[in-house]
């Protein structure tokens, strides 16, 4: 691979040990997959983890000196004060040691602490043809189809490499001739609601695999929450950076196009009996439940007002718990706009800067908890989960009238 | 029975060996016991098999962009990583983990892993030359 000189000084150690070890990691990429040089990107995007993998590099990074040259995102790690003021977290001294070291490490790395895990929605929004470095399940996707900027699936570790590095190297996404389609999925079943493309991204994204998924039948514009959770869901059950549903994401508007003239590799077909298997499939119960936790991926503004007026004048049942993860910015305008204090006042924590696979939920160890996210029944704190549309979910946890 | 040595295509160099586990399924190393290697996930080929110390045949990794490095880097802390690991369809976030772990990685091996090795074979990876050295159980 060709590398410019000031590359090959990185590369030497001359420029310090935190951006020499990213450049061997870009490099190390770059050789994998035969790219032949590296290219300028302009934002990156870490999903950080909190735990001893990201911990790891960060830690790298950090004390070798390395500082992010790019705007630079982090995912959701946990909201230390929160949670410190309404749980015994004495028993998790480990994980939040870890989660504590990453989140110090990021901010003194210069990362920007959105600690979110839509970014694109608001801290860190990539333009059309912008070539950036983002990891996270939904943002990779999201940022190639959605908003039409390229970026290959990364990882933490080389998303937080561009960003201190400001390159990547040139292959996969990055290379139009990659961007094409390579199955087709047709769709025979009603889509309704986010949830149920959330039952839909995680099927495809489950037998696509590693590919990029043409959607035909699908004839309504998702909302940005559906696409999320397409993306999120598909992207966690396979390998998935990259989706085309012609007409409605950048590019192609013909089913033709989106496969570059070129014959798809595989077809499969969704219909409502694929929906319910992959339902039955993520359940393990669809008794009574502990509680509800919302917010994988982050809900989003529009999600925050459904939610707020479903449970407005409603209580939740005695020792039922429900809770809503999302970002900083959203609670700011979902406190202004009046989501929020409807939300509390029917007992909902609306708590940010966290993911759902964290320390601050394993006091839910062997409880039931129902959920609207297939990712999150993947990687869940709770034992035993029930999956539901919003709907459902707020009304398993509402007091009958 | 002679051994088999086939030619591959290096990702992360470095040399392993061990029992070799083959998975039909992509796998995500998180779903796996950080103490024991055993892999945890509902509906998976390798459900209740450990993946601590085995040469790994797999297809591709698959989860979201954290949990394969965090996964991996658990197994690392308990000694209970593989040895080597060979896919067929690699993918980038599988390859970051592996190259910051130093886990040797290959792909492009000159016949059908999935036909060739089966599980319970010595396998010996040597990604820093390119060679997979097969030994069949029989």
């Amino acid at each position: 691979m060709f590398l410019s000189k000031e590359d090959e000084a990185i590369l030497a150690g001359e420029r310090g040990e935190g951006v020499q070890r990213a450049m061997e990691l870009l490099v190390a990429i770059g050789e994998a997959f035969d790219a032949s040089k590296m290219i300028p990107v302009t934002r990156a995007h870490a999903a950080a983890s909190g735990q001893e993998g990201d911990l790891f590099f960060v830690e790298i990074l950090a004390k070798g000196k390395a500082h992010c040259k790019i705007p630079t995102t982090t995912n959701p790690v946990v909201d230390f004060d929160y949670f410190q003021n309404i749980m015994d977290l004495s028993q998790e001294h480990e994980e939040a040691s870890v989660a504590w070291k990453v989140k110090s490490y990021y901010k003194e790395i210069g990362a920007v602490m959105s600690q979110s895990c839509t970014p694109y929605l608001a801290e860190n929004i990539p333009q059309y043809g912008e070539h950036v470095a983002f990891s996270e399940s939904s943002a990779t996707p999201y940022v190639n189809s959605v908003l039409g900027a390229l970026t290959n699936r990364e990882s933490i570790q080389t998303a937080l490499a561009s960003g201190v590095i400001g390159e990547t190297p040139e292959f996969g996404l990055h290379l139009q001739e990659n961007r094409k389609g390579s199955v087709l999925v047709r769709v025979n079943t009603e889509l309704r609601n986010a949830y149920d493309y959330s039952i839909l991204g995680q099927y495809v994204g489950k037998m696509v695999k590693n590919g990029i998924p043409v959607f035909e039948g699908i004839s309504e514009r998702p909302t940005i929450d559906q696409y999320i959770n397409l993306c999120a869901m598909m992207n966690t059950t396979g390998a998935i950076p990259m989706f085309y549903i012609p007409g409605f994401t950048v590019g192609p508007t013909t089913l033709d196009d989106a496969f570059a003239g070129s014959h798809p590799d595989d077809k499969i077909t969704v219909t409502g009996h694929e929906m319910k298997q992959t339902i039955e499939d993520l359940q393990t119960t669809n008794g009574n439940i502990d509680l509800v936790m919302l917010g994988c991926p982050h809900y989003n503004l529009d999600q925050m007002e459904e939610v707020a007026k479903l449970l407005d004048g409603k209580r939740l049942r005695p020792n039922v718990s429900f809770w809503i993860n999302t970002s900083a910015t959203t609670k700011l305008m979902a406190e202004r706009t009046g989501y929020v204090s409807v939300l509390e006042e029917a007992g909902v924590h609306v708590v940010i800067d966290t993911c759902i696979d964290m320390f601050c939920y394993n006091n839910f160890k062997g409880k039931t908890g129902m959920t609207d996210s297939p990712k999150c029944a993947y990687y869940r704190r709770f034992s035993n989960v029930r999956v539901g549309s919003l709907e459902e979910c707020v009304a398993a946890a509402i007091e009958r009238e | 029975m002679p051994s088999i040595t086939l030619r591959c295509h290096r990702i992360v160099k470095g040399s392993g060996e061990g029992e070799a586990l083959v998975s039909k399924d992509p796998i995500c190393f998180y779903l796996a016991d950080p103490k024991t290697g055993v892999v945890r996930e509902r509906g998976h080929s390798l459900t209740g098999k450990s993946v601590a110390g085995k040469v790994l045949i797999f297809p591709t990794g698959k989860a979201s962009s954290a949990v394969q490095m965090d996964g991996l880097r658990k197994l690392m802390l308990n000694n209970a990583m593989p040895k080597a690991m060979v896919v067929t369809d690699v993918e980038p976030v599988l390859v970051s983990a592996a190259a910051l772990l130093k886990i040797p990685l290959v792909d492009k091996l000159e016949k059908d892993p999935f036909q060739v090795i089966s599980t319970g074979d010595l396998v010996k990876v040597d990604a820093t030359n390119a060679v997979v050295t097969i030994d069949k159980r029989e």
